[in-house]
């Protein structure tokens, strides 16, 4: 063993106390970083989860269009007082071939066409107001994963069944319909039909629980007295979320229709997390930071007590760069031993999280043990204590031992 | 032979007040030379200790030890000179309290390197037997009397066969007995080995038993 290893060694093993409230404050702090890290990216995903329960990824559907002036004419300015929306059908034109023009797309994993209408649900004199989503069962079971949230019934009888319907466990009890029920619905076009309750769903979002259903996009419409090549939007699922803006972009640039990604339809959410990530990140290093100047001022204490054995190793013959290696040795191995009880600690805390159980929309506490936050976490702990160290240790370096000899 | 060479060494202290402590001091130190530097206290002589041991580099004039102009070496070169060819003994014995009496006499050789951990061992073990202290080897350096701290700290400054040995006051807070004991050893040493030192001292008695005497007055040499 290299002779400053040795001596850091003995200057650790000696001050017991003082090394472990050092290695107590690292402990504490890399857990607390890696525990709120983590709990930062578990609140993400479930938020992302349960957004991605009812919203694509993209959604890419005709918008509105304000009148314009028909003639551009050469140089003059044309004006149109008073403009408004154009009165024209918010379909999307030739659906199969924009369907298979974003299918090329090597990114793209489920393109769905879907068809949203707002309808009433009659059951004898009662009726409640609600949306009616068209689909392709398959391709959305698979984009909102739709069968995980199915308390009755399935989504495979909806398959194939132009009279089926999924309603929401909301609807369910309020017009106390169950499966193999009757319920019958009346469109915005006012169109009647009635509907084979195949499945009730149950989402935990209360909102979406009243008033939603699912019904084959064929019935949806039917419902608005459209032909089969009708679709009001189609939905895209991508491979990775977080790209949903880029490829939006491309989407719409490649079909003319307006695509829109999942943080732009969600802003207020997106907002409500990016607060939230700051914060957490804020407080995650300042707790870190202070686990820093813990092991600082101890090593800053160790030396001001050491300051005699500074001087006799340097008079000895001891360089300047040995008691650096000598204190920093002393705070790395601090830094390790706080960096592996902190991992330690922070799995037990999210192992004891992971069990607690919050209900709702959410469940059990959304955490997980995120292998890039450890991995950060003993990165940024390491640097925060090797800098810890080197700052005072480079301040005994700098120490003239005559001036010590002579006190 | 000349082990060390002083060349008109002056130095001065701007703070507090401008003192001028060293005026153009030159003398050589031979090999096995028992060197005693005496004077009232203030005259200059533990801080001539300090430029002649090449941890004070702030002066004017030249130091040669063993050949070699220390003016020209760095502050990391002049930790290796040390390492290797001066030992130190100081008034407060200055051992590492942390550390066992064998580790604290390894420490230098460790440093230095020459040697596996093996033979540094059986080396120091052999220096504190012949300062009588082998069956403290083991224990803290803290656990020790005054007495048997400076012998220890002499069996360290050893350790390395260095050309010189430098004491500051090394029996300066030894009672008389003890006095005696580290007197004897230093003599031993001059005598039976060649060992050069150099050593500051205010007890006459001390210094009137060694080779040779520097008196110094106002930072002047008046007896050498």
């Amino acid at each position: 063993m290299n002779i400053n290893t040795q001596i850091a060694k003995t200057y650790i093993v000696t001050n017991k106390k003082l090394t472990g409230v050092a290695v107590a404050g690292v402990v504490l702090g890399m857990s607390i970083y890696i525990f709120m890290n983590s709990m930062l990216l578990g609140f993400d995903k479930s938020s992302s989860k349960s957004i991605f329960k009812t919203t694509p990824h993209i959604r890419v559907y005709k918008d509105d269009e304000i009148s314009k002036p028909l003639i551009s004419s050469n140089g003059k300015q044309m004006l149109l007082i008073n403009p408004k929306i154009v009165p024209a059908k918010n379909t999307i034109i030739n659906p199969a071939q924009v369907i298979s023009s974003i299918r090329t797309m090597k990114e793209v994993q489920i393109v769905t066409a879907q068809v949203n209408t707002n309808i009433f649900y009659n059951s004898g004199k009662s009726q409640i107001t609600g949306i009616c989503s068209g689909i392709n069962p398959e391709e959305a079971d698979r984009m909102y994963a739709i069968s995980s949230t199915i308390v009755e019934g399935s989504i495979q009888a909806l398959k194939g069944n132009p009279n089926g319907i999924l309603i929401g466990s909301g609807v369910s009890e309020k017009m106390s319909l169950r499966v193999n029920d009757y319920v019958n619905i009346t469109s915005s076009k006012g169109v009647n039909k009635a509907f084979k309750i195949v499945g009730v769903f149950k989402t935990s979002n209360s909102i979406i629980d009243k008033s939603k259903s699912y019904v084959n996009i064929l019935a949806a419409q039917q419902l608005l007295i459209e032909s089969n090549v009708y679709v009001t939007d189609i939905n895209v699922n991508i491979s990775n979320p977080d790209d949903a803006e880029n490829i939006a972009t491309q989407i719409a640039a490649s079909t003319g229709y307006k695509a829109e990604g999942w943080e732009k339809a969600n802003e207020t959410l997106m907002a409500a997390q990016r607060m939230r990530k700051i914060i957490i990140t804020f407080v995650s290093t300042t707790i870190l930071l202070v686990a820093g100047f813990g092991i600082y001022n101890i090593l800053n204490m160790t030396i001001t007590q050491k300051i005699n054995d500074i001087a006799i190793l340097k008079a000895m013959g001891f360089k300047g760069k040995d008691v650096i290696r000598i204190f920093v040795t002393q705070a790395v191995t601090v830094g390790i031993m706080g960096v592996v009880g902190g991992m330690i600690m922070a799995t037990i805390i999210i192992t004891i999280l992971q069990r607690v159980y919050i209900g709702g929309d959410i469940g059990y506490f959304p955490i997980t043990y995120e292998p890039t936050k450890y991995l950060q976490g003993i990165f940024v702990g390491m640097i925060i204590t090797f800098f810890a160290g080197y700052i005072p240790a480079k301040k005994a370096a700098n120490i003239d031992p005559v001036e010590i000899f002579r006190k | 032979m000349k082990i060390l060479e002083a060349k008109s060494i002056s130095k001065k202290f701007i703070d507090p007040v401008d003192f001028q402590v060293l005026k153009n001091i030159s003398f050589d130190v031979n090999k096995g030379e028992f060197t005693t530097l005496v004077g009232k206290s203030g005259c200059g002589k533990s801080t001539l200790l300090y430029v002649l041991s090449t941890m004070d580099t702030d002066f004017q004039g030249q130091l040669i030890i063993d050949g070699q102009q220390t003016g020209e070496l760095t502050k990391d070169q002049l930790a290796g000179l040390r390492n290797e060819k001066i030992g130190f003994v100081f008034q407060f014995h200055y051992l590492l309290s942390d550390f066992t009496c064998l580790q604290n006499v390894m420490l230098p050789a460790l440093k230095l390197g020459k040697l596996d951990y093996k033979e540094i061992e059986e080396k120091a073990y052999s220096k504190l037997e012949v300062l009588g202290l082998s069956d403290q080897a083991l224990k803290l350096s803290s656990k020790l009397s005054g007495g048997q701290q400076q012998r220890v700290a002499i069996a360290r400054a050893l350790i390395n066969d260095p050309l010189i040995i430098m004491g500051d006051e090394p029996t300066g807070n030894l009672d008389s007995k003890n006095t005696k004991i580290v007197f004897d050893i230093f003599q031993e040493l001059s005598r039976s080995y060649g060992q050069t030192i150099i050593a500051v001292t205010h007890d006459e008695d001390f210094a009137s038993k060694s080779d040779r005497i520097i008196e110094l007055k106002d930072g002047e040499v008046i007896r050498s």
